[in-house]
């Protein structure tokens, strides 16, 4: 089964966001870049896929120069070749946009599945990948911690609050990943000694065909007009006491008295 | 030129979502400041009981699809009818809950429609008749003040955040014809939490076990029962095998804003801060003071949480008697 997983770089998890001073974007310089978490589930569903039937394996990435390196990343990991669009007219896309040019590039290259994960942890939208099946005219199932295939059928347990449901989807079609779907392997020495030669196509916004007044930061639809961080909250008030059930005593009256909650 | 608010609800198994009432009640306060009309989108199967509910919180029109193919939420039949919908009401504004629901249909309908979505809003204010919204972004390490341009603007609410409010009116039921159109995906099974647990983007109050737990939840769990409570996990107890993946709050999983979320033995790794950061009151119970949860803490109780957990348990159960 031929299939193409959908990758973004985004700021580890782990840092420390910050905003520029231009007040609407975030200070980049200092910042670990990593796939995108939900994105390595993806990785790694594409490759068992493949090792339990065949096929292929295409990752497909927007980003600039650097985005690369998560590329060769899942590369590493087993995947068998590349297509990153890479184009400065493309970055700052909004999430339609990206949609857009994704669905472009995979207007070039064949597929019976496409994944994905089922958000980017950076601007946590939520619709690049429901947009995108809209866009190819395929079926999609969002948040899905369990994949089967049989008969030219995809059926997913997909989560949603308070449990999960079962849907079942014709071929071709795009899922994307919730945790719990598998455990991402590590990319092994050997894998990424071989993820040095293998393929990786560059495209422009041009090559794809998508009219560039459709694109890029300039032509967002969704403007961001300013970034903030949470208001700090007032200084943490410790609870005192001499034991444990005197601290906590003293913690259920002022829940009780003061905020009223219990 | 588009005008109005559309306010899509959910409806699961016969019963309208909490969100639900959110969606139309921020709905109608929208609708109010843009001084133009709110219609409630109701789709299901068998749904009028749920239409006339719809009728408290003061749409001026309820538009009800009803249709066997409906009765379960898939994302091509929804987008599809919702689509057909939008184009014959040509609604400017459009309100949706950012729930799973939401969360898949947005997108969907973002590309039938091409139109912007601000996903996942905490805040929606007008400014001289466009929308601003507040949205959190990296799970809730900054706010983001988004607006949309172009004619149609769709906007995804947080659950559990938006106040609900009645305002019963004397809605106009219409039941346009359905189309379906081209479904390729059908829900076959459900497999739904057994009990009474309580979903974490929805619970009032959360008490949250991490490493420090050591695998034991069995106080949490009890607090949780005694408090009415949902259970959550920190990554690193999630990855232990200790709690499902359904549990784990922050940027990696789920972002919840409950009116008390109480986090024990969480250290506060900045991943986890950002996902619980947006509670109302937070309370951390940890051996360690320099723990960096106490930072975004309002209450702290430096101790071993077997020791104040169990006390917990007890006082509140004297308190709610």
């Amino acid at each position: 089964m031929d299939i193409v997983v959908l990758v973004k770089q985004v700021p580890d998890t782990e840092s420390l966001v910050q905003i520029a001073d231009d007040g609407v974007s975030i200070k980049t310089q200092d910042i670990k870049w990593i796939m995108n978490p939900y994105d390595e589930l993806a990785v790694e569903a594409a490759l068992q896929i493949k090792e339990a039937q065949g096929g292929t394996v295409t990752i497909l990435c927007l980003g600039p120069d650097k985005a690369i390196e998560t590329i060769r990343t899942a590369l590493a990991m087993g995947a068998d070749q590349g297509v990153h669009i890479n184009d400065p007219a493309a970055q700052g896309s909004d999430s339609l946009a990206v949609a857009k040019l994704l669905a472009a590039a995979l207007k070039e290259i064949p597929y019976e599945l496409i994944i994905a994960g089922h958000r980017a942890v950076d601007e946590d939208n939520y619709q690049v990948a429901s947009a995108v099946a809209e866009l190819l005219g395929i079926p999609q199932i969002s948040m899905v911690n369990k994949v089967e295939l049989a008969d030219g059928k995809i059926i997913c347990d997909r989560t949603i609050e308070g449990g999960t449901v079962v849907v079942e989807a014709s071929l071709p079609a795009l899922f994307t990943t919730q945790r719990g779907l598998n455990e991402p392997r590590y990319a092994s020495l050997p894998g990424i000694m071989k993820a040095k030669k293998k393929p990786v196509d560059v495209k422009t916004v041009a090559d794809l065909g998508v009219d560039a007044a459709q694109v890029g930061a300039a032509n967002r639809k969704l403007k961001i007009k300013a970034l903030s961080s949470p208001p700090e909250r007032q200084a943490v008030r410790m609870i005192e006491g001499e034991a444990a059930a005197d601290k906590a005593a003293a913690l259920v009256k002022v829940l009780h008295e003061e905020t009223k909650i219990i | 030129m588009a005008q109005g608010v559309f306010a899509i609800t959910e409806q699961r198994d016969g019963e309208l979502r909490k969100v639900s009432l959110e969606v139309v009640s921020e709905g109608r306060r929208l609708a109010d400041g843009l001084g133009t009309e709110l219609t409630t989108v109701l789709l299901g199967s068998g749904v009028d009981g749920l239409a006339e509910e719809l009728k408290k919180y003061g749409p001026e029109k309820i538009l009800v699809a009803d249709d066997a193919g409906l009765a379960d939420y898939t994302t091509d039949a929804y987008s599809n009818v919702l689509t057909d919908l939008v184009q014959s009401s040509d609604p400017a504004v459009i309100i949706m809950g950012a729930s799973a629901q939401g969360k898949d249909l947005a997108g969907r309908l973002a590309a039938k429609l091409d139109a912007g979505v601000a996903m996942d809003c905490v805040k929606v204010q007008l400014e001289n008749g466009n929308l601003i919204c507040t949205r959190p972004m990296f799970g809730g390490k900054l706010n983001a003040q988004v607006e949309i341009e172009g004619d149609r603007q769709i906007v995804a609410i947080r659950p559990n955040v938006m106040d609900i409010t009645e305002t019963a009116k004397d809605s106009a039921i219409e039941k346009p014809a359905v189309q379906l159109g081209d479904v390729k995906t059908a829900v076959v099974g459900k497999k739904m939490d057994t009990g009474d647990k309580i979903e974490l983007t929805e619970a009032d109050i959360i008490v949250s076990g991490g490493r420090g737990t050591g695998g034991d939840y069995a106080s949490i769990e009890a607090l949780a029962d005694a408090l009415g409570a949902a259970v959550g996990a920190s990554r690193s107890a999630v990855d232990e095998g200790w709690r499902p993946h359904s549990d784990q709050v922050g940027q990696t999983g789920k972002t919840v804003s409950p009116t008390l979320y109480v986090a024990c033995g969480i250290s506060g790794a900045i991943q986890h801060l950002a996902g619980m950061s947006t509670s109302k009151y937070i309370v951390a119970i940890n051996k360690d003071e320099e723990a960096p949860i106490f930072s975004k803490a309002d209450f702290g109780i430096v101790g071993d949480l077997f020791e104040v957990v169990p006390v917990l348990i007890e006082e509140v159960k004297k308190v709610k008697g």
